[in-house]
């Protein structure tokens, strides 16, 4: 019979809807308004799941966000999801569910051995045994992380869509349990922008499993009058399957909005994920409390539930958790349960309380309903390997400190336990509070916030149903005042259940001899047990983050949820100090895990938060079938293949093309800058380092920037375009920090100096003309310009038309060939750049990209910046001492050149080196050495920045920064590569062609 | 994220700035006559405080201005943005 543990009646499920799913393969069913887990165990399955480190067989604890043991791998293929919470994950027609982390299979796991050797595998085994030898690691790392390992990641791309919302608010409500909706209530009804955040599919929170009664009706039916007000009303929105993940600066929050993971497979339309992010006026904390295990030996096995977990499955989901119950208690709120069950129809043994007597109302009406109270008496030990058999009860003594008397055993298959609650902080103490220890209430309670923010209800440390009723309500109308809204209090009525104090336990007593008594875990998820504690504190570890690290207590999928507050407890209690003393881990982000997806949402592939920035020649490139590179945020062409040509022929033959005819290459990309105002040169003599007072109108010139600290920080050529007036180039990826350093300069130390800059990179499309037969194209192509060589020397530039486009022509060079730079306004980039590939069908034109670039200018030695420089490199280490002015009395960096440490003569400096073998290519990056037979570690005496094979050479080529290298011209460096291989180079010019540099001014 | 009031501008989110880095650093008018100490301490001494410090923030994504900040370097809050050239709150009188 299917669903034998389904109750009769009651509970939020959908009786009408039956659905069918499988688990390990294996069809259940289950009905709508089931999680997978509530589910499970209406099948009466348990044992869902295999520890981490001892395989030990293990069910499910709780129903919610801290569930520790109850992970799936859900689905296959493309849409496989790890490690899902079962008790989260709301069950679908044909659900498709495996366990993690067993092997062969969950019945029988091989790596339970594990589980006979715990006692030899305590906290650290794997950092202590497998440290040695060390090169060793990376082979027993493959094992561990075998037997180790959680669910499995998918392998095909994600077919769902993920988005993200902005939103702005007045109130946000974290968790829609009572405390929630009463304080969404009523700053809604002040006309609050509210939105209501839940991680569950329903509103209402542990209260859908409560039998209690609000404003005179059933809490459920409370829950849906209030969840239907706040619906109606225009200015809230109500965001259930939404989890508050974090707790950012400033009252700004992140939500991840669950859309479509509740629906079959083949009904999953549009996002599956939204995420949204929400600033916040006033922020209220109804994040709710979390029951406590208790830890006791062999407290672990499938069938040991947190009582308030079985109070859920019972009434919310209409599930029998077993057929024969012990609760397990140190406070009132267990007794709950045993009524619970009780009505339920499942048979309560007894009730073990640790505290000496229980003399609350509900202590006896559980009493009266012929449930056996056994006061004064703890759990030692259970019994039954893959679901629980029976428990064994011994008595406490008065101090708490042992247990005595007979082992008295209860045979059962539900042992529900209750150790307290922990109210859920995590937000508040990632908002920058510090939770504080009650140590009456025995709990973290929220820190005193440091943001607009205030918990209520269970998150605050208070449990009882009227109490969060009028916390929610009051924090309700606190926030919507904050707001300058006037809110009237409202709080719900509900009746007042007595309850006396919780008996604080950490480690119970236990009859075994410490260290040799079976497991008691404190983090399920990480098997991290009593022992491992005790032991961390015997090897010295005394901080609580410490000692989290050390034994794994808290990491993992549920991040501590269920066992840290116990393993701090347990810390205090070995060191013999407060738990106020011992303190918390810190709460980080994210409160559950976040998929991925949300977090890229629509930034995939080609649509990237970065943009993509194309010339306006870019179709033409395309056309052409260039290959383009990432330079910054543009796309550059690299080079252009013909068929059947590799990276290295069709930068030889572009090269080739450009030394002994003409190329053409796309220079649109170049940062330019407008440099204006009356002060404009004076201005630039104090960003250059060299002379711009009496440029003429008309011409350029080359220039360095330097950093305050005297290195390279970008280069290229300023033009004068007027008295007042300069284009100045930057690097391709030096654009837009040279605009922010200026700007800087002039906005906050030279405010007096009349001077606009404009970023114009996009305005212009240009195009390099390069070669000996440059002038004959680019002199066909524009109007209205003398070309020749005497009226329109080298470093000039002149403005002039094509067609009816005006244009401008800079006689600029970074090639060592006679080059002209042609540019006019962007919209006709494409016309020009075909105008001159027509001019130049006669000369066989070439187009070329950033790899042939590279490769001629570093025939002529000239360096990139950032490539040839690494912004620990001077102008006079380049051996450019000649761009530094002599007669200026100021620029910036100039103080620095004369520090002692850029005097110093063993400043690794720019050179030239050549292979012996001529064609082999030093890979770029190589560390230099002057003998590589030197004992290890090894003295390097530089790298290797820029390194080609230069056709037109017809050797290979380099260039690298080498220690003194200008005063060790024609001596021997080695190149040891990580394959062993040593390459032989000599020291040389960095510059390889064109020695005389007569080309440019032809 | 910071919520930042862009002097120029009003409140943006921390996205559409920079920092770049202690503010009231001022450029010494003769850099030449400085010992190699004092230009070292204008090139890379900076303070580190817990709690007040003062900084400078580019509204980079708006109003492309600097201006400068203070701001508490363990609760986060700042405490006021003022124009570069202004002085600082708490400065005047001083």
């Amino acid at each position: 019979m299917s669903q034998r543990f389904r109750t009769g009646q009651g509970g939020r499920i959908d009786r009408e809807q039956e659905i069918e799913f499988t688990f390990n393969g294996k069809p259940y069913t289950g009905m709508i308004g089931d999680t997978l887990c509530s589910a499970l165990l209406a099948n009466g399955v348990h044992l869902v799941g295999r520890s981490w480190k001892y395989h030990r067989p293990r069910g499910v604890v709780s129903a919610g966000a801290e569930e520790p043991n109850a992970l799936f791998q859900l689905e296959k293929g493309n849409r496989t999801i790890p490690n899902a919470r079962g008790t989260q994950v709301e069950l679908y027609p044909d659900l498709d569910a495996s366990s993690v982390n067993c092997w062969p299979n969950l019945d029988f796991d091989l790596l339970s051995v594990n589980s006979w050797f715990s006692r030899l595998m305590p906290a650290g085994f794997y950092y202590k045994t497998f440290m040695w030898p060390k090169s060793m690691w990376l082979k027993y790392e493959h094992f561990i992380r075998k037997a180790s390992g959680l669910g499995v990641a998918p392998r095909e791309p994600d077919p769902d869509r993920y988005e993200h919302s902005h939103r702005h608010c007045d109130v946000l409500v974290v968790g829609g349990g009572v405390a929630g909706l009463s304080a969404a209530l009523v700053a809604a009804r002040a006309g609050a922008r509210v939105v209501v955040a839940d991680e569950q599919s329903e509103f209402g929170g542990l209260t859908l499993a409560s039998r209690a009664q609000i404003d005179g009706v059933e809490a459920a039916r409370w829950i849906d009058d209030a969840v239907a007000e706040l619906r109606g009303m225009t200015e809230v929105t109500l965001l259930p399957r939404s989890t508050v993940f974090g707790y950012h600066d400033y009252n700004f929050l992140t939500i991840n909005q669950r859309l479509t993971d509740h629906l079959p497979l083949t009904e999953r339309f549009g996002g599956r994920e939204k995420l949204w992010q929400v600033r916040a006026h006033q922020v209220v904390l109804a994040t709710g409390a979390a029951e406590r295990p208790l830890i006791f030996a062999n407290n672990d096995r499938p069938g040991i539930m947190l009582a308030s977990a079985v109070s859920t499955y019972t009434n919310r989901y209409a599930v029998k958790p077993g057929s024969r119950a012990v609760v397990f208690t140190n406070n009132d709120s267990a007794y709950q349960s045993a009524l619970d069950l009780n009505a339920a129809g499942v048979e309560v043994t007894a009730v073990v309380d640790a505290r000496s007597d229980s003399t609350s109302e509900i202590a006896n009406t559980v009493r009266n309903s012929g449930i056996e109270v056994l006061n004064g008496s703890v759990v030692v030990d259970t019994a039954g390997r893959k679901h629980l058999r029976s428990v064994q009860v011994m008595r406490l003594s008065a101090d708490g400190s042992s247990v005595s008397g007979n082992r008295k055993s209860f045979d059962c298959d539900l042992l529900a336990i209750s150790g307290g609650w922990s109210p859920v902080v995590h937000l508040n103490a990632q908002s920058g509070a510090s939770p504080v220890w009650d140590d009456e209430a025995a709990m973290f309670c929220p820190g005193e916030p440091t943001q607009a923010q205030v918990s209520a209800g269970g998150a605050n440390g208070t449990l009882d149903l009227p109490g969060c009723l009028r916390e929610g309500a009051a924090a309700g109308a606190n926030a919507a005042n904050a707001c300058g809204l006037e809110a009237k209090l409202a709080v719900p009525a509900a009746e007042q259940v007595d309850s006396e104090a919780i008996l604080p336990l950490w480690a119970l007593p236990s009859p075994y001899t410490r260290g040799r008594g079976p497991k008691a875990f404190i983090d399920l998820q990480n098997d991290v047990g009593v022992a491992d504690i005790e032991l961390a504190v015997r090897e010295g570890f005394q901080s609580v983050e410490h000692v989290k690290r050390y034994t794994a207590m808290g990491f993992g999928t549920d991040q501590g949820k269920l066992g840290n507050i116990n393993g701090m407890g347990i810390l205090a209690q070995t060191m013999g100090q407060t738990i106020a003393a011992t303190g918390t881990t810190t709460y980080r982000p994210n409160y559950t895990p976040v998929s991925f997806g949300a977090f890229a949402g629509q930034n995939l592939g080609e649509h990237l938060f970065d943009p993509a920035r194309k010339t306006a020649m870019h179709g033409w490139h395309e056309e052409n079938g260039a290959s383009f590179e990432d330079v910054g945020q543009w796309k550059r062409p690299w080079y252009y293949p013909r068929k059947g040509e590799s990276l290295d022929d069709a930068v030889n033959r572009e090269c080739l093309a450009v030394r002994e005819s003409v190329g053409i290459l796309d220079a649109s990309t170049l940062g330019k800058i407008e440099v204006r105002g009356p002060d404009a040169a004076r201005f630039l003599e104090m960003i250059y380092t060299n002379n711009w007072m009496k440029l003429e109108i008309g011409k350029g010139r080359y220039g360095f920037m330097l950093g305050e600290d005297g290195m390279v920080m970008d280069d290229g050529v300023t033009i004068r375009i007027g008295e007042d007036h300069f284009l100045m180039h930057t690097t391709t990826g030096g654009a837009a920090g040279v605009l922010a350093w200026m700007e800087r300069w002039l906005q906050t130390e030279w405010p007096e100096m009349e001077v606009f800059l404009t970023s114009v990179t996009d305005h212009w499309a240009t195009a390099a003309v390069v070669g000996p037969k440059s002038r004959d194209v680019v002199s066909s192509v524009c109007d209205g310009i003398d070309f020749l060589a005497a009226a329109f020397p080298f470093m000039a530039s002149k403005t002039g038309s094509i067609g009816d486009i005006e244009c401008r022509v800079n006689r600029i060079s970074f090639s060592g060939e006679l080059a002209y730079e042609v540019n006019v306004p962007a919209n006709y980039g494409r016309f020009m750049w075909e105008k001159l590939m027509q001019a130049g069908e006669p000369y066989d034109i070439t187009p070329y990209g950033t790899e042939t670039m590279h490769v001629l200018r570093a025939e002529k030695g000239y360096v990139i910046v950032g490539q040839d420089t690494d912004g620990s490199v001077t102008v006079d280490d380049l051996g450019l001492g000649w761009a530094l002015s002599k007669t200026k009395q100021d620029f910036i960096g100039k103080r620095s050149l004369n520090r002692p440490d850029t005097l110093r003569k063993d400043r690794k400096q720019l050179v030239g080196l050549l292979t012996d073998d001529p064609a082999t290519v030093i890979p770029e990056g190589a560390q230099l050495v002057n003998d590589p037979q030197a004992p290890l570690p090894m003295p390097m005496v530089g790298h290797v920045s820029s390194s080609y094979y230069s056709a037109c050479c017809g050797h290979s080529i380099a260039m690298a920064l080498v220690k003194g290298g200008h005063q060790r011209m024609g001596e021997t460096v080695h190149a040891p590569l990580a394959n062993g291989r040593v390459i032989k180079a000599t020291i040389t010019t960095p510059v390889f062609y064109d020695k005389e540099g007569s080309k440019p001014n032809a | 994220m910071f919520l930042i009031e862009c002097p120029w501008c009003g409140v943006r989110d921390e996205t559409e700035f920079n920092c770049v880095g202690e503010a009231h650093i001022v450029r010494p008018l003769e850099p030449e006559k400085l010992s190699d100490e004092e230009w070292a301490d204008y090139l890379f001494m900076r303070k580190n405080p817990k709690g007040m410090h003062r900084e400078q923030w580019l509204h980079v994504a708006g109003c492309r201005r600097y201006f400068n900040a203070e701001r508490d370097t363990v609760t986060y809050r700042i405490s006021a943005t003022y124009r570069i050239g202004e002085q600082a709150p708490g400065e005047a009188g001083k």
